[in-house]
């Protein structure tokens, strides 16, 4: 008996998620006395799997390295899945609740006709677990009756596990084929020198009150005094102010740094969902009614376009 | 080509919803009711489809007690051409759903499914993956942009660093993000012209699908709640204020 967790990777690099992942499956070795084992997936992934053998706690990596796995497309990686936590008799199959794991696990479950569990913070035993409902205006605490738990793990609510300190085995395993179903045909990555949003430990984020995409660079300067990510509500990016990626929220990315600032954000239900729970809340706006007041540890009533450029002069 | 839409009755996106003082669940007593909104966005796709000439019908389904046949009657005034109501009193868990739409799926050989990518109740963004695994179909999840060539749908999907393209084969699943389009509202003489569209029901007994849950909920709560704020004077207040009072500058 094993648990499992699903390595978040670009074939070179081990992202954060899969760290925090790690540290909810110890969690619940703790309570089970089973090993953590974790899987990479990919082509020409030896690098990641390098990475992911040095984080402490991990008995072993497994590795599947092939052409059909490449770009990890769920039409081959699913059934792959599905059959190795029967193969390896995993417990609980575990990845962030990153788009990629939201992809995968469910047609696993599916699958294996389990539930699976969405976006966990809490892990209570082994078979019961806290999860955020309704935008984060509710947690439930639900309790599975399957015999494999199958759970995506919100990173903003697990510390991430120490990347040195392991020394797990590598195995290989075997290839598979492709399934005939899906092409990849291309990817746009988001280029920054800039923190990703779910690892900073402090955000800077615009909204609707921003006007256009241009005067994000106002957010960006003290972005770059204070090393911050840059975020949005959805109504900036849907005004194609920004990015999708760069979209916080209920829908969007879930945050919790150390420091938050919202600037020019109303507070809607759906944004606060995801970043309510950072340390430390500034806001500024200019309508003293505005919600995010009301969430704000320090709240600034005031027109960005001064307070902004100010800020960015007094950090100077 | 039929394209099938699955659609999902909840509480309106505007509405702050409130946890039982029982801890049994959430308050839904005169609560504002409406379509989950990525099923809208869903629902608009398989219609300018069918416009554009992609589609020869839209058959909009829920799985639901009756008062889901008021999101489905919906549906048919922006333009599906029928709907089935899946009928079931049960607290229907994605597993469930996915069985339960397969089983339609099937039985009116569709050729693409399109549906929301989450729902904004259970927040469980995982009903289209399942159909997809369960179908055997491939799946384009989050998607902003979609476009059918021949026996293919070329796929834009939002992910964390941005943005895949991926085709698929059809039949294909897809979930919508919020970006695919403008839902369109429903004019009257629509709204008027949908209570004759044909709503058909069928059991999920009658679909051979076992819908009981698989999770129980233990406990519903309130997140904690954060300690009220302070409004400050200026920014060399407020950077004051980060500096010494929270430490969160240098
Ligand atoms: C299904 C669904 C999912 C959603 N998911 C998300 C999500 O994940 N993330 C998200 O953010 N939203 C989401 N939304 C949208 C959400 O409901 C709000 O519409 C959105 O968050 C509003 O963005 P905003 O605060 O930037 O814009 P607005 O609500 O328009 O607020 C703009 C604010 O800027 C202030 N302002 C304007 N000019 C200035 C100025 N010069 N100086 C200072 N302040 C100024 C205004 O006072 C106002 O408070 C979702 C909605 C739905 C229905
Ligand atoms: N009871 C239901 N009836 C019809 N469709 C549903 C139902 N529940 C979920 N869905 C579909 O599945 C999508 C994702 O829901 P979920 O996996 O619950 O987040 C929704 O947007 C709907 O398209």
């Amino acid at each position: 008996m094993t648990i499992l967790v699903i390595a978040e990777h670009d074939n070179q690099q081990l992202k954060a998620a899969t760290h925090h992942a790690v540290s909810a499956a110890l969690q619940l070795a703790e309570k089970t006395g089973t090993a953590v084992n974790i899987l990479v997936a990919g082509q020409a992934c030896s690098d990641v799997a390098e990475q992911a053998s040095t984080i402490a706690g991990i008995a072993q990596v497994l590795v599947a390295d092939c052409e059909a796995l490449a770009y990890q497309l769920p039409e081959n990686l699913v059934p792959m899945l599905a059959a190795l936590v029967k193969e390896e008799s995993v417990t609980h199959l575990l990845a962030p609740a990153t788009t990629q794991g939201k992809n995968l696990l469910p047609g696993v479950a599916a699958l294996l006709d389990v539930a699976q569990i969405s976006e966990i913070t809490t892990i209570v035993d082994s078979h019961t677990f806290i999860r955020p409902v309704y935008a984060g205006n509710a947690l439930a605490t639900v309790q599975s009756c399957d015999s494999v738990q199958v759970i995506t793990v919100r990173g903003t609510a697990f510390e991430a596990a120490a990347t040195e300190g392991g020394d797990a085995t590598i195995t290989a395993l075997a290839p598979i084929t492709d399934s005939g179903l899906s092409r990849f045909i291309s990817e746009e990555v988001s280029q920054s020198d800039r923190p990703e949003l779910t690892a900073a430990r402090t955000i800077i984020s615009g909204g609707r009150g921003m006007q256009n995409g241009d005067n994000f660079s106002l957010l960006e300067k003290v972005a770059d005094k204070i090393g911050a990510a840059v975020g949005a509500s959805r109504a900036a990016v849907d005004a194609g102010f920004v990015a999708n990626d760069m979209q916080v929220g209920q829908t969007g990315k879930i945050v919790a740094p150390d420091l938050y600032i919202a600037v020019g954000i109303s507070g809607a239900i759906q944004h606060l969902a995801g970043m309510k729970d950072s340390k430390v809340i500034v806001a500024i706006n200019k309508d003293e009614e505005a919600p995010i007041f009301g969430v704000a540890d320090y709240g600034l009533y005031a027109d960005l376009f001064d307070a902004v450029p100010e800020l960015d002069a007094q950090l100077s | 080509m039929k394209i099938l839409v699955a659609v999902k009755r909840v509480v309106d996106a505007n509405v702050q919803v409130r946890v039982k003082a029982d801890h049994s669940g959430i308050e839904l007593a005169n609560v504002k009711m409406a379509i989950n909104p990525f099923c809208e966005i869903a629902i608009e796709e398989a219609i300018r489809l069918k416009e554009a000439g992609s589609a020869s019908e839209v058959i909009v389904v829920s799985a639901g007690d009756s008062a889901c046949q008021e999101q489905l009657r919906t549906a048919l005034a922006l333009g599906a051409d029928r709907a089935i109501q899946i009928v079931t009193d049960e607290d229907l868990q994605p597993l469930a759903v996915a069985k339960l739409l397969n089983a339609v799926a099937a039985k009116e050989a569709v050729g693409l499914v399109i549906m929301g990518k989450q729902s904004i109740d259970g927040d469980n963004n995982q009903t289209g993956q399942m159909l997809a695994a369960l179908a055997g179909m491939p799946q384009g999840t989050f998607a902003s942009e979609v476009q059918i060539e021949a026996d293919e749908i070329l796929v834009t999907r939002e992910v964390d660093g941005g943005l895949q393209k991926v085709a698929l084969k059809l039949p294909a699943v897809i979930t919508t993000d919020l970006r695919l389009n403008e839902p369109r509202y429903a004019s009257l003489p629509n709204i008027m012209k949908a209570k004759r569209k044909p709503l058909d029901k069928v059991t999920p007994e009658e679909l051979g699908v076992d819908v009981a849950p698989r999770l129980s909920t233990l406990e519903v709560n309130s997140p904690p709640a954060r300690a009220a704020g302070q409004m400050v004077a200026s920014v060399t207040e407020l950077v004051e204020k980060l500096k010494t009072e929270a430490g969160v500058l240098s």
